[in-house]
């Protein structure tokens, strides 16, 4: 392994673990608020064919964006109906969300675009193009640090470095603003916040109203950055590892950024491996490799390697008056 | 929410309010259909043709009803704990392992009757053992059942593709799928049985594992409301702290509902592998596992809402085909949808349809309204 595989095989990783980063950061606001979702997938799912659609449509990957947030806000709205309001199961409201993302986008796409659920390919200004750094070609040359400023910090799309800075910017809310103490209480002890005199509904909406944007991050990425179009079941589990993600690193935004990486890295190593025989081992399947995020964190949650503990009052309707 | 809430009559709860969330969410449905300009009324006849109108399609039908009978009492178990045991799917698909290793190791030497217990027996173990893991963590760990059921299917996928392209494929086959079974790993088709009452149900797949199915309700009813052990998980259910006092270990009762669940689970596997395809594919539980959910959530966990909901779903399975063949802008994506919205409307939303019902029965009762908190607990 040279310099230069390893720097390829990271910026592979830093591509994959984008979306996850992203979905885990939304699952992270609300969660901390108390409000359990598993369905990060449904809204980046929906998110991404929004963000196809509306891309394809007016050639405008802005607008592609904007829409894709209001599309994945509208669900996590749905599900913050159910479960704040309606104090229904969240569990279940999670469920639905994923199901209505997959059928809706595969149904709609196929009545709108006729091409077996996908959206129009992506030209031009409809995607988000790759940027080059300031001096980026100019170092290249350089021995080490060329290929790793032009190659691994260079040339990533606009999203990519989107979902680097909501890292310390998420840090920021939610460990140094009042906002981010009271969400942290609100999902702790919400009769303790409800005393204080804050709603603990408007707070819990404002949570999901957040996670609803940053999941419309991820799926855009998916859709108008890292393809050029939607195709059906785009994200193919990819909200199920940002939960798994977000388990693992306890519910804390740089811990995220590390899962998220480990798993985008472990994704990067498995299509790297396919095929290859790794001396001593023989080959490895390409199926344990894919696994392994989902193995890793039934591992943690069981306790074996730290333990992971939820915000207390995840999953739990507040009811005023008792 | 201390509006007046009048105490409703048990057929309120147990059929007026499931009715009108179930009502609700293929209202819904129909929007969508208006939504991608179809007409939504001449859809649902196209549809109940589809599924009804015809022999072939009722025999189709029954057999995705099989599937969703199995699937959706799986689910049901587990709510009466208080479990939620997303996991079907992957216990489905790893229950498919014993249903096939049965029927490859029998299929040349026994006739189907010999078979099938044993296939039975493997799809329950399988099935079961997929389940326990999680059950285990979550009894003795503490570790959450939901996520642990979701992990548990992306690594059943995963399991499966692996033993099917490495240990399954038979020699010289690229195709991830078992050796076809001969005669003594096929299950008999109900095709003799409905030419009897003049039905021709052409090549639909609907087979005896229809009636292992049934028998499966038969076995939930009487282990939820008349064994020692139903009554302890539905106790787990309703109060967990109530059930320690009563002497209930919670964790012995997660760990026993999540095997039943398991089992029940594993066993839809007989439907698809010796009833329908005589062999073992990719991806042969296809979201049926999934779909149990609904059924679960619309049958009110009871096995007979459960029959009734599994036979719904298989009309829009069945139906949906049909429909997507004669209208192509409404694909059978069609059926995740109602799939979501039901879930949605008979489970998150449970309860936003109650304090207006109540509200009614209040005023028709004329009297003075009793004053009860909402107890707005979840499914």
């Amino acid at each position: 392994m040279d310099l230069l595989t390893i720097v390829l095989v990271v910026d592979s990783a830093i591509r994959l673990a984008t979306p996850l980063l992203l979905a885990c950061l939304a699952g992270l606001f609300s969660e901390r608020s108390g409000i359990f979702d598993i369905g990060l997938e449904g809204k980046m799912l929906g998110a991404a064919f929004a963000a196809g659609a509306a891309a394809g449509v007016t050639g405008s990957a802005w607008l592609g964006l904007l829409v894709a947030i209001m599309v994945s806000v509208l669900l996590a709205l749905i599900h913050g109906f159910a479960s704040i309001t309606q104090r229904g199961n969240q569990i279940v409201s999670g469920v639905a969300i994923n199901f209505l993302a997959a059928g809706l986008t595969a149904l709609l796409g196929q009545a709108w675009f006729h091409q077996g659920g996908r959206t129009p390919q992506l030209l031009g200004d409809a995607r988000f193009k790759s940027l080059t750094l300031p001096g980026a070609d100019a170092l290249a040359g350089v021995p080490v640090l060329g290929p790793v400023y032009s190659e691994l910090i260079s040339g990533h799309n606009l999203l990519v470095y989107v979902a680097a800075a909501a890292v310390p910017l998420t840090w920021w809310v939610v460990y140094r603003t009042r906002f981010g103490l009271r969400l942290r209480a609100v999902g702790e002890n919400p009769a303790a916040v409800d005393t204080a005199g804050i709603s603990v509904t408007w707070l819990r909406y404002r949570a999901v109203i957040i996670c609803g944007v940053l999941c419309g991050l991820a799926g855009s990425y998916l859709s108008i950055a890292q393809s050029a179009g939607f195709i059906v079941n785009m994200t193919a589990g990819k909200g199920f590892i940002a939960l798994a993600a977000l388990i693992f690193s306890k519910w804390r935004p740089w811990q995220a950024l590390g899962a998220c990486f480990l798993f985008g890295l472990l994704d990067a190593i498995a299509i790297r491996l396919q095929g290859v025989i790794v001396p001593g081992i023989g080959e490895v399947p390409v199926q344990l490799m894919q696994a392994l995020p989902y193995i890793l964190t039934v591992v943690l949650l069981a306790g074996f390697i730290g333990r992971a503990i939820p915000p207390r009052a995840g999953g739990v309707p507040y009811v005023k008056e008792r | 929410m201390s509006a007046p809430f009048a105490k409703l009559p048990a057929w309120a709860d147990y059929v007026l309010i499931p009715l009108v969330n179930v009502t609700a969410a293929f209202l819904v449905s129909g929007l969508v259909v208006l939504f991608i300009g179809e007409n939504p009324i001449e859809a649902v006849k196209l549809l109940v043709w589809g599924a009804l109108g015809f022999g072939e399609g009722i025999g189709f039908t029954l057999f995705y009803a099989t599937n969703f009978i199995f699937t959706g009492l799986a689910v049901a178990v587990a709510f009466h704990a208080g479990l939620f045991n997303i996991g079907g799917e992957g216990q489905a698909y790893v229950g498919g392992l014993g249903v096939a290793l049965a029927a490859l190791a029998l299929d040349r030497i026994v006739p189907w009757w010999v078979t099938f217990p044993l296939a039975i027996a493997g799809s329950i173990v399988f099935g079961a053992a997929w389940a326990f893991i999680p059950a285990w963590l979550q009894a003795k760990r503490g570790s959450h059942i939901v996520i642990t059921t979701i992990m548990f299917n992306f690594i059943a996928a995963s399991l499966m593709v692996y033993l099917l392209v490495e240990y399954f494929s038979p020699p010289g086959s690229m195709a991830p799928e078992t050796r076809t079974f001969d005669a003594g790993g096929t299950l008999p088709k109900l095709g003799g049985l409905f030419e009897f009452f003049g039905l021709d149900i052409g090549g639909a797949p609907a087979n005896i594992s229809l009636f292992a199915a049934l028998a499966a309700c038969v076995f939930v009813y009487y282990l939820i409301w008349r064994t020692k052990v139903g009554y302890e998980i539905r106790t787990t259910g309703f109060n967990p702290t109530a059930a320690i006092y009563a002497g209930i270990s919670p964790a012995r009762i997660t760990i026993v509902t999540m095997l039943i669940s398991g089992a029940l689970a594993g066993m839809m596997a007989l439907n698809p592998i010796m009833g329908d395809q005589q062999r073992m594919q990719l991806e042969f539980v296809g979201g049926a596992g999934f779909v149990g959910i609904a059924v679960a959530l619309m049958g009110r966990s009871h096995p007979v809402g459960v029959i009734l909901a599994a036979v719904l779903f298989g009309m829009l399975y069945q139906g949906g085909a049909e429909l997507a063949f004669e209208k192509p802008k409404i694909s059978r994506d069609m059926i995740v949808v109602i799939q979501a919205l039901v879930i949605l409307f008979a489970g998150a939303l449970e309860h936003m349809f109650r304090p207006a019902i109540s509200r009614a029965f209040a005023a028709l009762a004329g009297g003075q309204p009793q004053t009860v908190a909402d107890a707005g607990e979840g499914a």
